[in-house]
């Protein structure tokens, strides 16, 4: 039963007894509903034994709740009930990509001879599941037009540092270690960019973006000398626009000697249509969570294989794969293994994220080439078809111009009314939709950038532009409660993350606890 | 407040013989929204002009505070690391974030006066 003497977990405002609101209930913590004197396990005593932890041996209770199987089931089904989800409805989080993830991935990634395998297998017991891994770097290498790809990688900041040592290293190869200590990052990009290149020991250069959102590659050439090792570009970038100068620039870092680094976030705009390496790219990740449709943001591991140009090729990491001559496949784990080739070492323990190869490839293969592409044209598409039937009631900051996978506004449209994009993306809540991404990119004032992938039909768009257009046309009219109290229909009110991130709670107290503190 | 300078980025600087009290303008902490932490450098560490003094950090972004002239850190306001709702309460005044001992007082002639930082403003929105 639920337990609703925890005003904390009472909506303000509660109409009910109960603090429930029909069939949304409230839902205490585990520990608050569950007693640490039951258990709901019947559990053998143990046969006797001698132990040998000594001193170290626990001797009081873990403090864990005992709650029953249903208990249990329902806590967590409650709280499901909570979530939003790509599979409640459109997920507009711009550079976030949450399109839809087909059934059929999961599907095949359950099947017993791909989800019972386990990575400290002899090879020779799982060469379908290298031949999977193969295949997938084949469709990698070919969309991106990149020789070489790096498959262990767990997501896009953990490709980034694949990339970006991967460029150290051909550096160093050169004897350039010493003089080359700069890497260049427009002021648009994820702040993972900046981190990844000082968590390396390298210096930042940031360079401004001209007032149309992109960099151009005179900025470039005015910050490039001896001492940069590379610059890290995002293409299509944060704004949602595609660097026209992307050519020039890689060139004039070839010349420079230096390195290009795409943040490869947003490649669901270009898959299928612009190959990197044709763009001078010499690393990119490419997060299979995002264009490729693995499940994120919370609902599983990312997946973040990186490509490599022919120059940064040698310095991939370990494990390399091969094929010998009698068609056997092989990882190769060890340096001295590795023929010509210089891996910088090793990323992770294993061989990266299988799972998510599987689902990846089982896109790959349902969408086929055509496919791929043609979900990058809609993507782009339905983003603009957004921009259309907002544009005059939402600002663009850059003025109304084609984008690509996503659509960027700013706070410009609120001017006067008091109403932050913060209260507008809270008022978002009450109208049933997760908010666009806030904030972001910083270079723009109450950034709100759209990313509603190429999984929406025009009917969901449509709804969402509604619910859009109802919005700020309430905030214009001065209906300024309606967005200083968002969300009121929210299992929670607003919440305090100003407080939440000054003073910080980092670990649980029981109530009785609390009480007596 | 004659004595006030502003560089481009929002950094003040309040001049007093040869101690540059410095600290983000009344415009960015108004635009960085509610911040949440601060970092500042250790006394007598040696800045140059341009280089980063501080971090702050608000709900909406991390961002640094730049040195707007060269010189040694003589004394770092502590009040604003405990209490960093101090910024925005009082940027210009209670919530000066450092003060430096200038090593080339005329590194401050290029930053803007009040007024012009005022002109600066209404340009930039």
């Amino acid at each position: 039963m639920n337990d609703v003497s925890h005003k904390n977990f009472t909506s303000a405002g509660s109409v009910t007894a109960t603090g429930n609101r029909g069939l949304q209930i409230e839902e205490p913590l585990l520990f608050e509903i569950g007693s640490t004197n039951f258990t709901g396990v019947d559990v053998e005593e143990p046969e006797a034994f001698e132990s040998r932890l000594g001193d170290v041996e626990r001797t009081d209770m873990m403090g864990l709740p005992g709650l029953s199987e249903p208990e249990t089931m329902r806590h967590f089904v409650r709280l499901s009930q909570k979530n939003y989800a790509i599979d409640t409805g459109i997920f507009p989080l711009g550079s976030c990509t949450m399109k839809h993830n087909p059934r059929l991935n999961e599907k095949m990634a359950r099947l017993p001879g791909i989800g019972d395998i386990h990575p400290l297998q002899p090879q020779k017991t799982v060469q379908g599941a290298i031949e999977l891994m193969m295949q997938l770097s084949d469709w990698l290498t070919s969309l991106t037009g990149m020789p070489a790809v790096a498959m262990s990688p767990k997501a896009g900041a953990h490709g980034e540092l694949c990339g970006m040592i991967a460029i150290r290293a051909a550096i160093e190869a050169k004897g350039e270690a010493d003089t080359r200590r700069v890497v260049l990052v427009p002021d648009s990009a994820h702040g993972t960019n900046p981190a990844t290149a000082a968590l390396l020991g390298f210096s930042v250069r940031s360079i401004e973006a001209e007032k149309d959102g992109t960099v151009r590659a005179s900025a470039v050439r005015e910050s490039l000398g001896p001492d940069v090792a590379a610059m890290m570009l995002t293409n299509p970038n944060t704004c949602g626009l595609f660097e026209p100068d992307i050519a020039e620039i890689s060139a004039a870092l070839h010349e420079a000697g230096a390195y290009l680094y795409c943040d490869g976030a947003n490649f669901n705009a270009i898959a299928g249509k612009v190959r990197p390496g044709d763009l001078g790219i010499d690393a990119m990740h490419i997060n299979l969570h995002k264009t490729f449709s693995t499940p994120h943001g919370g609902g599983g591991p990312g997946a973040g294989p990186v490509v490599f140009s022919k120059s940064l090729a040698p310095f991939a990491p370990l494990p390399l794969m091969a094929r010998d001559g009698d068609g056997k496949l092989e990882l190769i784990e060890e340096k001295a293994s590795s023929g010509e080739a210089r891996p910088f070492g090793r990323l992770t323990a294993f061989h990266g994220q299988m799972g998510m190869f599987v689902r990846a490839l089982a896109y790959m293969l349902s969408f086929g080439e055509d496919g791929v592409r043609q979900a990058s044209e809609d993507a782009v598409l339905n983003a603009n078809y957004l921009r259309k039937l907002l544009k005059d009631t939402m600002s663009q900051p850059f003025g109304d111009r084609v984008c690509m996978h996503e659509v960027l506004f700013d706070e410009a449209f609120l001017k006067g009314t008091d109403i932050s994009t913060l209260d507008f993306a809270k008022a978002m809540i009450d109208e049933g939709f997760h908010p666009m991404t806030m904030y972001f990119p910083l270079v723009v004032h109450g950034a709100m950038l759209v990313e509603p992938t190429e999984s929406e039909s025009k009917r969901s768009l449509d709804q969402f532009a509604y619910a859009l257009k109802a919005l700020a046309n309430a905030a214009k009219r001065g209906d300024k409660d309606r967005f200083k109290s968002a969300p009121r229909f929210a299992p929670l009110r607003r919440l305090d993350e100003t407080r939440a991130a000054r003073q910080p709670i980092l670990s649980y107290t029981p109530p009785a606890q609390q009480a007596a503190e | 407040m004659a004595d006030m300078k502003y560089t481009s980025d929002h950094e003040y600087a309040r001049v007093e013989n040869d101690i540059a009290t410095v600290g983000i303008s009344e415009h960015a902490q108004e635009k960085l929204g509610d911040i949440v932490f601060v970092e500042l450098p250790e006394v007598g560490k040696t800045l140059s002009k341009g280089q980063e003094a501080a971090v702050v950090e608000s709900v909406k972004a991390a961002s640094e505070v730049y040195a707007p002239a060269s010189g040694e850190v003589v004394e770092v306001n502590d009040a604003i690391v405990a209490n960093p709702e101090l910024v925005n309460e009082s940027p210009e005044d209670a919530a000066w974030f450092l003060k430096i001992k200038l090593s080339n007082p005329k590194d401050l002639d290029g930053l803007m006066s009040a007024d012009k930082y005022k002109d600066y403003l209404e340009n930039i929105d």
